[in-house]
């Protein structure tokens, strides 16, 4: 980028100062849904024993789904990585090949969670249950509808991409959805340390 | 966090380091969990220290948030979130459990 920031006009500034504004907006964004997973993770230890009788997280988790989960996760947040460090290079074809990767890795969480959930709701353990249930699919339900609306920016991210190439306005889309996705794995975090690790001890 | 001008970029070592630390800090707790091979409450904390472990590496190495090079703003706003989390967070719990515990007498 920095052949282009050589020669500035006073109109590119003013734009490059916009798109810093809404990175900073965007942070604000995710500032603020980072109060909304904290309340529902607040909830969530509050009803972990209101299990009403029902099923609790030992007989409904399993070690090594959430661990699949979380390894697809984490994989598809190494992936964008790399289509942001090709996007900075200016390698175009690169970006959309890692963003697709990162979709493919995403799209494979979001299955492993809703075969997840239909193995639970199919055991009489849906969110109707009991107020455990009724919080953890909240919770994790939240972060798979974010995860979900994340993979739809990726896709049209890329269609930006694959039509307008790589200039100042996509970068800073590119880098605002990273910041989603990478803020999207840090919760995750949170959710296999607070939700399913110490529900399976 | 700018993506206007690139000034001391972090590169393809930031992100592998990043991710090799992540995999080490995913790995201990449910290797933990999967073997049983400390107490309850040892393997509660450990789970803890690399939640919060990991939660750093991802915002430095991932999200490449530095206090030099991240805008004062976004850094205030961050603090002024987990103010805000401490708060709701911690009395929530506060609350509910001191009420669970009086209602049980």
């Amino acid at each position: 980028m920095s052949d282009m920031a050589s020669a500035i006009t006073p109109r590119e500034r003013e734009e490059a100062e916009n798109l810093e504004q809404r990175e900073f907006g965007f942070w604000l964004y995710l500032m603020s849904d980072a109060i909304i997973f904290a309340l529902l993770f607040a909830t969530y230890v509050v009803m972990t024993v209101g299990t009403a009788g029902g099923p609790s997280g030992k007989d409904l988790f399993s070690l090594g789904h959430t661990f699949a989960e979380t390894m697809t996760l984490l994989c598809s947040s190494i992936t964008f990585g790399m289509a942001w460090l090709a996007a900075k290079a200016g390698r175009k074809q690169q970006v959309l090949m890692w963003l697709m990767v990162t979709f493919v890795l995403g799209a494979g969480f979001i299955a492993l969670e809703i075969s997840e959930f239909a193995g639970m709701i199919a055991v009489e353990a849906g969110p109707d249950r009991s107020g455990f249930l009724s919080a953890f699919f909240a919770l994790v339900g939240t972060h798979g509808l974010h995860v979900s609306f994340g993979l739809i920016f990726i896709l049209v991210m890329s269609g930006q991409i694959a039509v307008r190439g790589l200039n100042h306005y996509s970068m800073s889309r590119l880098f605002r959805l990273g910041l989603f996705w990478h803020f999207l794995d840090i919760v995750w975090i949170a959710i296999f340390s607070i939700v399913y690790l110490p529900g399976l001890l | 966090m700018d993506t206007t001008t690139s000034k001391g970029e972090p590169g393809l070592r930031n992100y592998l380091t990043g991710f090799v630390l992540a995999l080490v800090l995913t790995a201990i707790p449910f290797g933990l969990v999967a073997t049983g091979a400390l107490s309850r409450s040892a393997t509660l904390v450990v789970i803890a220290i690399a939640a919060l472990a990991q939660v750093f590496v991802h915002l430095r190495c991932f999200l490449h948030l530095s206090f030099k090079d991240t805008p004062r703003e976004n850094i205030l706003a961050m603090a002024f979130a987990a103010v805000l989390i401490f708060i709701m967070v911690g009395g929530s719990l506060w609350i509910m459990l001191d009420l669970n515990a009086r209602m049980m007498i």
